[in-house]
């Protein structure tokens, strides 16, 4: 009697599900946001957790008649475990997209499982070139590497620089860096002297820096990891490159929004190039930064923190695009050739190659208000990545 | 040339001051402390809070980080270390191991992930030139100090009346306690002072080295490095490997920058096979 009600309640039960499960896909559309929010690299992750929600929040979670929910999932910073979080939330969540990947690798290792299962990936923070040839359904709002150093080395070789020596993080996106950098400042008729690489787990830069120092380029060209940079930047200083008449140049990832503050006024006047910096002077941007640090007490937006905020957005229009159909292929094709206005100012999705094209800022750290900011002082229109065919 | 001799020495002392206490704890006290490093943690931590959250000077945090991180060592050592003195060396290395997930765990979520920067007071920035060589003040200021501890370490090991006591306790717990010998009471305290060095050393090295919540994992490597060609039965042999060692990592990035990250393991290997008792031991004693 007891087996026979509990065998009802559980046919019951399975009716139910079955009943109620369509009809909440019909209506809601989940999104996985794949960040790292733990581990040396958690700052990025929460970046984009934060960037992601705000829109969100501002932006409502209605689309095309669908209910957003993000689901996020936290990878450590290792790939593995990014692909487990990928396959998870595919096949057991049934997400119309993932997004988020904080490193390279966490983006490459996802690629398989995304061109299998048709599903969109959008990366809001990794920046090596090749990620999105890796699979037809990567689109990325974040930047390549490529494009945020050539305009830095045309700047430094406009501005007097004859010879440059380059010190990257041994891994994609600095060799991508050091290449463009190389490539776009020999155009120009400079020299670079050597590219130095530092082990991606080694704090210290010493030997390196020393070696620049002593090669008396007129340039230095720095790419590390945005975490990083802080660590790397106190040593630049420490070791006098600046006295010694050695400009250093470089990505904005070496003067992080998120950490300018805590490197200390050494970095006054330091020049980069970057996409973003939380001084822009658009309205929008105003309002993002203003919203992000109600939201987000103690912290400044950076360029990851807009990466969320812009991957989000990018989902958004596709889903309009496609009036609420989920499928993967034809929300990758809404988002080709989409082309808004970003916090960072006006972005296009290529529609060749699914990569950012987007304004890159000369920039200048100085005082506002009490506080470290890169402000910007020259644009290089709407650059593509030099390094897709 | 010699700014690289330079750099790679105040490396060398820097890692020595940090893996000091373990080369006491394993070859004095036969106890296999993988944690160590979590002392170190400690102490930098310490200098972090004291620093950019409090506004104190960085000479204070010194003297601070080394009592924070000897107290830690103390309550530890009391609550949890003395129970595995007599375990096996598995036992040792698994408690410790676990402790090191602990302190990276309890880090993470009091301090957050991400590395901490500290800065310098002005007058240990900037740099100046010794007999030719450009060095930086605070690398420096550094050597002084870890050279100073060497030999007041060495001195105190080798003629001070507390370290032959220490010795007899190693050598032979039983007879120095039937000698009226306090070898529970010359156990905690040096490894509170061993836990103290690392927190010293902690601080020291926050400026230098990045601080982050894997700060005990990415370094044990190099501890383990430095007593294993260092030997653990002196203090001078560890003092000497470290020298080697910092030298050894700066020159090698400086001259072959390709391959310089390598040379340090390069050098272990090289150690253990012609030398597997290590560089410095007169003869493998255990």
């Amino acid at each position: 009697m007891i087996f026979k009600s509990i065998l009802a309640g559980a046919v019951g039960l399975a009716a139910g599900l079955q009943f109620t499960a369509p009809a909440l896909s019909q209506e809601t559309v989940k999104v996985g946001l794949i960040a790292t929010l733990t581990g040396p690299q958690a700052a990025s992750g929460r970046q984009k957790v934060a960037g992601a929600r705000l829109y969100m929040q501002l932006n409502g979670n209605m689309v095309a008649g669908k209910k957003i929910e993000l689901i996020v999932k936290d990878d450590t910073g290792v790939a593995d475990v990014t692909r487990r979080h990928a396959q998870e939330l595919i096949v057991n969540d049934k997400v119309a997209a993932i997004a988020g990947f904080s490193l390279t690798p966490l983006a490459l290792a996802v690629a398989p499982v995304i061109t299998q299962s048709k599903t969109p990936a959008i990366i809001m923070t990794a920046g090596t070139s090749v990620i999105t040839e890796r699979s037809p359904y990567f689109v990325r709002v974040s930047f390549t590497l490529p494009q945020q150093s050539v305009p830095i080395a045309e700047w430094a070789a406009k501005n007097g620089a004859k010879t440059a020596v380059s010190l990257v993080s041994d891994y994609g996106p600095g060799i991508d860096a050091q290449n463009a950098f190389k490539m776009r400042f020999e155009e120009q008729g400079g020299k670079v002297l050597e590219q130095l690489k530092a082990p991606l787990a080694n704090p210290e830069f010493s030997p390196f820096l020393q070696r620049a120092k002593d090669l008396k380029p007129d340039a230095l060209f720095l790419f590390v990891p945005a975490p990083t940079a802080g660590a790397l930047m106190k040593q630049v200083i420490d070791r006098g490159l600046t006295e010694a008449n050695i400009k250093v140049i470089g990505t904005g990832d070496i003067t992080d929004d998120d950490q300018l503050n805590g490197i200390g006024d050494s970095v006054l006047g330091l020049i980069t190039s970057h996409f973003y910096s939380a001084a822009h002077g658009s309205a929008l941007n105003q309002k993002f930064v203003a919203e992000f640090k109600k939201a987000n007490p103690g912290m400044r937006p950076n360029f990851i923190g807009v990466g969320g905020w812009d991957g989000m957005h990018a989902f958004y229009e596709a889903l309009k695009k496609t009036s609420g159909d989920t499928d993967g292929t034809k929300l990758v094709d809404a988002m080709k050739g989409a082309t808004w206005e970003s916090p960072r100012g006006m972005m296009t999705i290529d529609p060749e190659t699914r990569d950012v094209i987007q304004d890159v800022y000369i920039r200048k750290v100085e005082k506002k208000d009490g506080e470290l900011y890169n402000i910007e002082f020259d644009v290089v229109k709407q650059v593509k990545d030099p390094m897709h065919k | 040339m010699l700014t690289i001799l330079f750099d790679g020495v105040a490396y060398g002392m820097l890692l020595f001051v940090l893996a000091v206490g373990l080369c006491v704890t394993l070859g004095l006290m036969n106890f296999i402390n993988l944690a160590h490093g979590a002392f170190a943690m400690a102490g930098g931590y310490l200098t972090v809070v004291m620093m950019n959250r409090m506004g104190l000077s960085f000479y204070w945090c010194l003297p601070a980080a080394f009592l924070f991180s000897a107290v830690l060592g103390v309550v530890l050592e009391r609550a949890l270390y003395r129970r595995l003195y007599d375990k096996t060396h598995l036992d040792q290395v698994l408690f410790s191991i676990g402790l090191i997930f602990m302190a990276m765990a309890t880090v993470d979520y009091a301090m957050g992930a991400s590395p901490q920067i500290v800065n310098l007071p002005p007058s240990l920035n900037g740099r100046i030139e010794i007999l030719g060589a450009n060095v930086g003040v605070y690398r420096l200021f550094v050597i002084a100090i870890c050279g100073l501890l060497t030999i007041g370490l060495q001195f105190v090991i080798a003629k001070t009346r507390f370290g032959s006591r220490l010795r007899a306790s190693v050598d032979d717990g039983r007879v120095a306690r039937g000698l009226g010998i306090d070898v529970t009471g010359i156990f905690a305290l040096t490894f509170a002072v061993g836990s103290g060095l690392a927190g010293l050393g902690g601080a020291l090295g926050a400026p230098i080295l990045s601080m982050d919540p894997s700060f005990p994992l990415k370094y044990m490597i190099f501890f383990l490095i430095v007593i294993s060609i260092g030997g653990t039965t002196t203090i001078t042999g560890p003092f000497f490997a470290s020298i080697l060692l910092g030298v050894a990592d700066v020159a090698g990035k400086y001259f072959v920058p390709a391959i310089g990250g390598f040379i340090i393991y390069t050098i272990m290997v090289a150690v253990l096979i012609f030398r597997p008792q290590g560089l410095f031991t007169r003869s493998a004693k255990r």
